[in-house]
């Protein structure tokens, strides 16, 4: 029995996530008394590979052929279920990305193993694997069990924790040449959105809905989010608007966040919002309707005219950044 | 072209989440049950096909009791052609995935739309299995679907801070999201015409055993009450939100 992690790289670095997955890994390991080592696919200089030492693993095995440059989850979910078989692990770890939810059902099947989606807690092996993952869009949070040893865990991104269990690392080839087969859907290009922070791995993210009154008045919001090294978010109504592109959008039908702060203006908390946002750590409410029920899961509020509260929030951050 | 459109049964996206029993089942009562809103762009973006003038067929499934008929009408007004009820009891992804696959197989599907997750269990898990069990192509989280020849697409899919442009070949399972269409208002012709369409009702495969079961279901974590802030005084929030080391 053994842990092994799939490190997923974006153009060469590990984002945090990973890092997550890993500690997960790690604790995970030594509940079963073993070791967690990994797998890394696509072009990866070694002193990257290494940063994963630091988190917990001992092994990597580097899956590097230009067939695997760019993403096909296929082909990845085959290089993955191939290193395990090789390495007798049964549990199979990846961070809770886009391509994870893409590649973890696939090598669960290839592996026979019951697929973990999105936990939040560390399973329990002496009692059926039980774990805890958010259900009903953040509404409840399910306790479940596996009836097989056999798991493919994605660990959901600020779900967990991130801690440093440094290990000296060995970083070893795996030759792995995907099948034509396997090469059904491949990405050709990725197009960047504007901002260049992720709005699901993001630590702080500034949102705001329809009390900006127009699209011209987002420039406080960007003011303010690019002081902070936040992600800019918005409401449904401001999405379906056109004041925002519909990739910022959060709630229940658009993207759904955790981050350690989340900052809300303008936006009085509809269920569906709150639904996509209530897992963030801390909330912040800036609304001049007191009975908003944003304030009902805030950790603070302000209730006052945004037009104003903004630019004073700014000038004081400023301030802060001068004397701290 | 035949498509087969999933259809999950779910609670409303308005609805109070309340759970009973042991806490380990939904409350449902006073809960509306609509189609997945995921899985509603799949549906629409199938019936999308037919407009440009493609030659479409479309089946819509679900895999559940007699309650979800319902649901599966209301995707025959919208516009698919026939539906399919697998009578199982969704609740674990793997019998669901493995369930749809036993309906599928040697059918001539070329395209299964899917939604890029449920909005009750919200595990995304169902589409990538599929997609292995029937050894197709997958794209997840597709937000834009072009047919580029008899048996090849151009597909967009959300990623972290953008899209990727992916090439794929059919057979294809696509998990849809915002974007790759509109939803759509079923209008009274469509509402009388689903009432008349074929719905099948599908024993299920007996070969399946479930590998995850629920134990309860808690609501998350309750709030302490929120700490309010004069509206002039910014600089005490800057404050508040440096010393928890927020900022």
């Amino acid at each position: 029995m053994s842990v092994l992690l799939f490190a997923e790289n974006s153009q060469g670095k590990f984002k945090k996530a990973v890092f997550e997955a890993a500690t997960y890994g790690f604790e995970l390991a030594q509940l079963l008394g073993t070791n967690l080592e990994a797998v890394s696919i696509g072009q990866i200089e070694n002193a990257e590979l290494e940063k994963l030492g630091t988190y917990g693993v001992s092994k990597v095995y580097r899956i590097q052929s230009e067939e695997m440059d760019a993403f096909a989850n296929t082909a990845y979910a085959a290089g993955i279920a191939s290193v395990a078989k090789s390495v007798d692990a049964n549990i199979v770890v990846m961070a809770q990305t886009y391509n994870g939810r893409a590649i973890a059902p696939r090598v669960a099947v290839k592996l026979k193993a019951a697929p973990l989606s999105g936990v939040i807690s560390m399973v329990d092996p002496g009692n059926g694997f039980q774990t805890a993952k958010y259900s009903y869009s953040g509404k409840g949070v399910e306790s479940f069990k596996s009836e097989k040893d056999s798991l493919v865990i994605t660990v959901k991104a600020n779900g967990f924790h991130v801690a440093e269990n440094p290990q000296s690392i060995a970083i070893e080839n795996f030759e792995y040449t995907p099948a034509a087969s396997e090469l059904d859907a491949v990405a050709k290009e990725i197009v960047k959105a504007s901002s260049g922070i992720s709005l699901t791995e993001a630590e702080i993210v500034v949102s705001a809905g329809r009390g900006m009154k127009g699209p011209e008045n987002w420039g406080m919001i960007e003011e303010l989010a690019g002081l902070l090294g936040a992600a800019t978010a918005c409401s449904k109504p401001t999405a379906d608007m056109g004041w925002r592109p519909h990739h910022e959008h959060v709630g229940q039908t658009g993207i759904q966040v955790a981050p350690n702060l989340y900052i809300a203006i303008g936006i009085s908390g509809a269920i569906q919002h709150l639904a996509g946002v209530s897992s963030s750590k801390n909330i912040v409410v800036i609304n001049k309707d007191p009975e908003a029920p944003f304030f009902k899961i805030a950790d603070f509020g302000i209730i006052g005219d945004l037009f104003d509260v903004v630019p004073q929030l700014i000038e004081a951050i400023k301030k802060a950044k001068v004397s701290g | 072209m035949k498509i087969l459109v999933c259809i999950s049964h779910v609670p409303d996206t308005t609805t109070k989440i309340k759970f009973e029993g042991n806490g380990d089942t939904l409350d449902k009562s006073g809960v509306t049950f609509v189609i997945n809103p995921y899985c509603e762009y799949g549906l629409s973006r199938a019936i999308g096909f037919r407009e440009e003038g493609k030659n479409v067929s479309i089946t819509a499934l679900s895999v559940g009791g007699p309650e979800v008929e319902p649901t599966l009408r209301k995707a025959l007004a919208i516009g698919a052609d026939d539906a399919v009820r697998i009578s199982a009891h969704p609740n674990d992804s793997a019998l669901v995935a493995r369930q749809i696959y036993n309906y599928v197989e040697g059918k001539e599907f070329s395209v299964i739309f899917t939604g890029k997750e449920s909005i009750d269990f919200n595990g995304s898990m169902v589409p990538g299995m599929l997609a292995e069990y029937l050894g197709w192509s997958f794209v997840s989280f597709a937000t834009h679907m072009e047919m580029t020849g008899e048996e090849s697409a151009v597909l967009h899919r959300e990623v972290d801070g953008g899209y990727e442009v992916v090439e794929a070949r059919l057979p294809i399972v696509v998990s849809c999201q915002k974007g790759i269409s509109e939803w759509r208002i079923p209008n009274m012709r469509g509402i009388m015409a689903a009432r008349k369409k074929p719905l099948a009702v599908v024993s299920p495969s007996e070969e399946v055993a479930d590998t995850l079961s629920t134990i309860k279901f808690d609501y998350p974590p309750a709030k302490e009450a929120c700490t309010y802030i004069e509206p002039d005084n910014a600089a005490r929030l800057v404050d508040e939100l440096v010393s928890k080391g927020l900022i």
